[in-house]
């Protein structure tokens, strides 16, 4: 037990009703305080406890904040180049078929670089499931602009606040995978609050029976925060999502295999 | 209402501020008095009237996995679904 | 097994497969192509692992993948493509997985041409990607060699855990001449205690090549440099040819060096005392044995298609014993035994005349 009684406890029996995932490694993370890859991170963890895959799952972790994410987890796990991730898992996958390759991407590492190694490896139907951390930045660089910064929002790279004219406007990945029609399950879901966390993991639950049932390229969205490179402390960084980024990444099913829904 | 309480393990805590901002019951406070092994404060139950159901909603915001979470009437073992 | 006309690039693909590979992540790209093609049918045929990603970048990272899994891997590509690749080599190398690549030189820099070029050497021994590292390179000089070379680079890379490449040209890859392949090797079973295959009944395994610790990174450095220096002490491998009396030695690796084996010939027979060096492994350079014959001889001539880049590690193992000279040809343009013959002859006049004796 890792944590530490610090309430009394009354005589009637108290059954634990949540608890950490044995998925998760029993280590301090290095994000930020109100982070929401810890939150991401934990839904994965409870949905690999669940499903059982914890033995049989390799992760995939790119050059991002969560370039340390095999570090977190107690499954097997490797640091690919950055924007690659989807291609190692597709080496690591295409070898031995009946294990799980789950990668991890924030929205520099696919949007950005890795652009075309994601649509690939959804154009292919690659069986794997990604959790991509959508946060509208790049974080471990410290806050420049990312595809997905919002337009005229600020961040070291665009002082000025994001000029479209210049720089394009937002990419919505979620949708433009959804196209492929390798794509078996894309969905894009928030951590902004309670309700929207729960939602999140229902998904990445889906995410990896689909990969289980061999049914084509699985991932899930997630709207994340970022409040030391957005400059704004967690609980207001969680509304500023609801706010700012849910209009424009608009939250839902983009594509959903049938045979999905049987799962 | 089911009773229940919860285990904040405080070297995890960073001192976000979040839980405080989601518990139904208004339980939960950052100890402004205590500084954890990181130079956080963490987050703490102040619950002298046991108004804590075990609902959980706190571990679901925690982004360290700092919450563990007791209730009293047997549940289905690590169900967050049912929280 | 009776010896067959073969292709360069198919003798490669084929020999890869009967070494035991398992997966092949590749892109098209001249003049290296056909041996993506006959992969594809192949290991289809065999059930094994093919698969053509959308780059250069993408394959290697396949690679990089199947190989962190413990599978034997290989991917090929020419002299752009292994630009792209630079990256993902200093992954793997970064890594300890072992991997092989085929790199089917032509002519640059740029985009260049399809004609055979060595104009990479310094890319596969010197910068095959950041840091300090360097693949084992190999070098055939002709369709039995790439075969054998092959074979070899699977078990290198296994034995080392090391990033092995081939280091041959568009010729070597594109001409056809009889060859033998050797046997069908089983795929190997069982998968290396290290490799990424979950974490059942064990502890998880990590295969990255990220050290944020500098202490850390620097052991990691260390453990590579002294790899390489085993490397380097037992798997120098050469080529030699009439050394014993020669007076002027001609170093050339690949296609280079098989031209000037003839050119060596015809010297001969004009009996002129001259010896041919051959290196077959370009990392580990043959340094040893190239000071060695460096008492003996009076000078040499390196023969090379670029501008001269092996010519650096000739004088590192000469040390300013000897005086070392250059013919080389660009672009693609392959150097014909009467021009190095030509070159022989004025190298020879030249060191004889120093020393003050009759041409």
């Amino acid at each position: 037990m890792l944590a530490t009684l610090n309430a009394p406890i009354s005589e009637n029996s108290l059954q634990v009703v949540y608890e950490y995932p044995e998925s998760l490694s029993p280590v301090v993370t290095h994000y930020c305080p109100g982070c929401t890859h810890g939150i991401a991170h934990r839904l994965l963890a409870e949905a690999l406890d669940e499903l059982g895959l914890r033995e049989k799952t390799i992760l995939v972790a790119p050059v991002g904040c969560s370039v340390f994410a095999y570090q977190y987890f107690e499954t097997d796990g490797c640091e690919a180049a950055h924007g690659r991730a989807p291609a190692m898992a597709t080496g690591l996958k295409r070898v031995q078929p009946d294990k799980t390759v789950v990668t991890y991407q924030g929205d520099g590492d696919l949007v950005s670089i890795g652009a075309a190694e994601i649509l690939h490896a959804a154009a292919r139907g690659e069986n794997i499931t990604t959790i991509f951390i959508n946060n509208a930045i790049y974080g471990m660089t410290g806050g420049q602009m990312a595809p997905t910064t919002l337009p005229g929002q600020k961040t070291t790279s665009s002082p000025f606040g994001r000029n479209t004219t210049m720089t394009g406007n937002p990419i919505r990945m979620s949708e433009l995978l959804a196209n492929m029609d390798g794509s078996a399950y894309i969905v894009r879901r928030s951590l902004h609050d309670v309700k929207n966390i729960r939602k999140a993991k229902k998904a990445i639950i889906t995410a990896l029976k689909v990969q289980m049932a061999g049914l084509g390229f699985s991932m899930v969205e997630l709207l994340s925060s970022c409040p030391t490179n957005w400059s704004i402390q967690p609980e207001k960084a969680l509304e500023w999502i609801e706010d700012n980024m849910v209009p424009y990444f608009p939250l839902g099913d983009y594509k959903v295999r049938d045979e999905v829904n049987g799962l | 209402m089911a009773k229940g309480t919860i285990v904040i393990n405080q070297d995890r805590c960073k001192g976000c501020g979040l839980c405080p901002t989601v518990c139904p019951q208004n339980v939960i406070f950052m100890a402004d008095d205590v500084l954890n092994a990181k130079g956080y404060h963490p987050a703490t139950l102040v619950d002298p009237d046991e108004q804590c159901t075990g609902c959980a909603i706190c571990a679901v915001i925690c982004p360290d996995v700092c919450i563990t979470v007791y209730r009293e009437t047997p549940a289905k073992k690590h169900a967050p679904a049912l929280a | 097994m009776a010896k067959e006309l073969l292709k360069g690039n198919v003798a490669i693909a084929e020999a890869a497969l009967r070494a035991g590979l398992e997966a092949y992540f590749g892109y098209p790209i001249t003049p290296q192509t056909e041996l993506l093609e006959h992969l594809s049918k192949r290991m289809i045929q065999l059930n094994r692992v093919f698969l053509q990603a959308e780059s250069e970048v993408a394959s290697i990272n396949m690679v990089y993948g199947a190989a962190s899994a413990g599978v034997r891997t290989m991917t090929s590509s020419s002299s752009p493509g292994i630009s792209l690749m630079q990256e993902g080599f200093s992954y793997i190398a970064a890594s300890d997985v072992p991997c092989v690549v085929v790199d089917i030189m032509r002519g640059g820099p740029g985009l260049g041409n399809i004609q055979p070029s060595q104009g990479d050497y310094f890319q596969v021994t010197r910068s095959a990607g950041h840091g300090d590292y360097h693949p084992i390179v190999l070098a055939p000089a002709s369709v039995q060699e790439a075969i054998d070379f092959t074979v070899l680079a699977f078990d290198l890379a296994d034995k080392y855990r090391h990033l092995v490449m081939i280091a041959a040209d568009g010729q070597i890859g594109q001409m056809m001449e009889p060859a033998e392949l050797p046997p069908m090797r089983p795929i190997r079973t069982e998968r290396p205690e290290w490799a990424l295959t979950g974490a059942k009944g064990r502890e998880k395994n990590i295969v990255t090549s990220l050290f944020m610790q500098p202490e850390e990174e620097e052991a990691f450095n260390q453990k590579i440099q002294a790899r390489l220096k085993i490397i380097r002490k037992n798997e120098q491998r050469w080529y030699e040819y009439l050394t014993e009396d020669a007076d002027l030695l001609v170093i050339g690796f690949g296609t280079a060096g098989r031209i000037a084996y003839s050119a060596v010939e015809a010297a001969r027979e004009k009996g002129l005392k001259v010896g041919l060096l051959r290196p077959q492994t370009l990392w580990p350079f043959p340094e040893d044995r190239l000071s060695e014959l460096a008492d003996r001889i009076r000078g040499c001539l390196v023969v090379e298609m670029n501008a001269g880049q092996m010519i650096d590690d000739v004088r590192l193992a000469i040390s300013g014993q000897v005086p070392v000279n250059f013919y080389g040809r660009m672009g693609g343009m392959i150097p014909m035994p009467d021009d190095i013959l030509t070159a022989i002859e004025e190298t020879l006049t030249r060191l004889y005349s120093a020393a003050g004796l009759p041409i």
